[in-house]
């Protein structure tokens, strides 16, 4: 077995991510499966390979030196607030993340 | 009206004031309203928008101007894509009410051309899946192949074209989800290279492999399509500076003498043999067209699944994290910002987002990330490799879309691996960021549409244009 339960649980703690009971177990079992598969990568010897981590060459965009930092106008925050589940604009509200 | 299902005969209808852009779109809303019943390729409609763009392109006719290349083209865009005041739900419950602020500059630019966009097509949540299954707002048939899936997750995309909703369409492909749904509904479908296309305004599944791409009725409209939505955006740094070129201008150039390379790993076990039968007789229409068609060699495809699916789900756990009920969509109340968030979340995605997101997560977590996501990093650098030693060989890489061809709705959603595994034949070229097409290579057994993959070196979208308009042109989608 590749992933525990323990393991699931503490991978949904990190993102964030409620699961029920059945939820729980039955991708604990479907993700084990798919890393056992995945497991066939460690036939391939791969100590000497650089990791690609980005399709393109720097020839191929525009942006191997940085662009200039300008600020431009924005005009979508009340656009974007009106949508918002709990909007105060020009903030959105939260529960509570700080006690005092 | 008459039916008319390509850019020219559309526009030069418009032109000749034959017929109105308006009286287009509304004819097109006719058929979406009579069908969309049963295909559900649409999620939503944007009448008053199209109505608007249609009106501005009868203005044009009336005085005179000379019309852009899509004008009053009526085209319908996959709802990842964000549509400025129109709703975008990437198909996911978590973005039921999402209004985007803005457009993704694909959709100006087909707009700025004149096209007519008519709504917001289904697919897979947040373009996860192979068979449309996964939409929160049901599943869509397969207009060329009733009771069966379209494939995905562009298949609401796919469906739309195919069953002539709209001429042409924008998908997504992250692993295959333009070229299989196209080769799954019958109809062509391509995705150009890595940053050939900007994904500004496209809601991000994995960064590093998602790619905009068209849907038609031929390859000519392919062209035609990508020629208006590609080109350097500086809305995206990975949008690239290589030239556009006029793919239309290199359609009808003879293809003798190119040479096609014919990988052989890509015939090996898990292939349907009506599949088979149909991409070998595609081969042969190569070889008589004058192709120097021979075996290649890709020696590290058996390894794509397994690269593609630590890569897509790393990226994935990763661009998610965003949907966290601050800032759209529902949210579900918890008596911390924690349990606000663990709630929300656990609520607003589904079954494989929430699968993906729980893999992804786990192989970029401490004490795992060298043996998978590192090690997946290392592999997608050799099968790119393996490509660019091909390439030196061959112009044009020809091989299936998919092992399987389209199946019965329902039919494979409890076993994700196998789900999986049917896309061993798209996500070699989305790992190495290449350009692919999915030409109809003819139908099997029940009428079921197979596709014809042909996979370029990068920025070679002209290439596998010409190709695949050669192939079409000497009925290769008859086969």
């Amino acid at each position: 077995m590749k992933i525990s339960r323990e393991d699931v649980l503490r991978v949904a703690e990190l993102a964030y991510l409620d699961l029920s009971e059945d939820e729980l177990e039955r991708y604990r079992a479907q993700v084990d499966e798919i890393l056992e598969y995945i497991g066939k990568l460690n036939e391939l010897d791969t100590t000497n390979v650089q990791p690609m981590a980005q399709v393109l060459t720097d020839d191929q965009t525009a942006d191997a030196t940085l662009r200039e930092d300008l600020a431009v106008p924005c005009a979508v925050a009340d656009d974007v607030l009106h949508h918002a589940p709990d909007p105060e604009p020009p903030y959105f509200r939260v529960p509570k993340v700080i006690e005092r | 009206m008459a039916t008319m299902n390509t850019i020219g005969e559309v526009r030069d209808a418009i032109a000749a004031k034959k017929v109105s852009a308006r009286e287009v779109a509304a004819d097109y809303f006719k058929r979406i309203v009579a069908r969309n019943g049963e295909l559900n390729a649409f999620l939503t409609l944007c009448e008053e928008r199209a109505y608007k763009q249609a009106d501005r392109v009868d203005a044009q006719v009336a005085s005179g101007k000379p019309l852009p290349p899509l004008a009053g083209v009526p085209i319908a865009v996959k709802d990842v894509i964000s549509t400025r005041g129109i709703r975008t739900t990437c198909s996911s419950k978590i973005l039921t009410n999402y209004v985007p602020p803005y457009d993704a500059t694909a959709v100006t630019r087909l707009e700025a051309a004149g096209a007519v966009i008519l709504g917001k097509t289904n697919c897979d949540e947040f373009a996860m899946g192979s068979s449309n299954e996964n939409s929160a707002y049901g599943p869509v048939q397969n207009p060329a192949a009733p009771g069966c899936v379209p494939g995905g997750s562009s298949g609401g995309s796919a469906a739309a074209v195919a069953a002539n909703l709209a001429v042409a369409a924008l998908g997504t492909d992250t692993g295959g989800s333009i070229r299989q749904p196209g080769s799954f509904c019958g109809i062509p479908a391509m995705m150009g290279s890595y940053g050939r296309v900007s994904r500004y305004g496209l809601i991000a599944f994995a960064s590093s492999l998602d790619r905009i791409g068209p849907f038609a009725h031929n390859v000519a409209d392919l062209a035609a399509v990508l020629k208006i939505v590609a080109g350097r955006d500086p809305n995206d740094s990975t949008s690239t500076t290589a030239p556009v070129e006029d793919y239309a201008a290199t359609l009808d150039k003879p293809v003798r003498g190119m040479k096609i390379g014919i990988p052989k790993e890509y015939f090996g076990a898990g292939m349907d043999s009506g599949v088979r039968e149909k991409v070998t007789a595609g081969m042969e229409l190569l070889r008589k067209l004058g192709c120097d068609v021979r075996e290649i060699q890709l020696p590290h495809t058996d390894y794509a699944i397994a690269t593609y699916y630590i890569i897509a789900t790393a990226e994935a756990s990763s661009n998610l994290a965003r949907y966290d009920g601050v800032r759209y969509g529902p949210r579900v109340d918890g008596d911390s910002l924690i349990a606000m968030y663990r709630k929300t979340r656990g609520a607003g995605f589904g079954a494989e987002v929430k699968r993906r997101i729980v893999l992804g997560t786990y192989v970029l977590s401490a004490g795992y990330y060298d043996a998978y996501y590192l090690k997946g990093q290392k592999v997608r650098a050799l099968i790119a490799q393996d490509f660019r030693n091909a390439f030196a060989q061959v112009d044009a890489i020809v091989a299936p879309t998919s092992p399987v061809p389209p199946f019965k709705l329902g039919e494979r959603v409890d076993d994700p691996l196998q789900m999986y595994l049917a896309d061993i034949y798209t996500v070699t070229a989305s790992l190495a960021g290449l350009p692919g097409i999915s030409v109809p290579c003819g139908r099997i057994g029940g009428n079921l549409p197979v596709g014809l993959q042909i996979i370029g070196p990068a920025f070679g979208e002209a290439c596998v244009l010409q190709v695949a308009h050669a192939f079409e042109q000497a009925g290769g989608t008859t086969l």
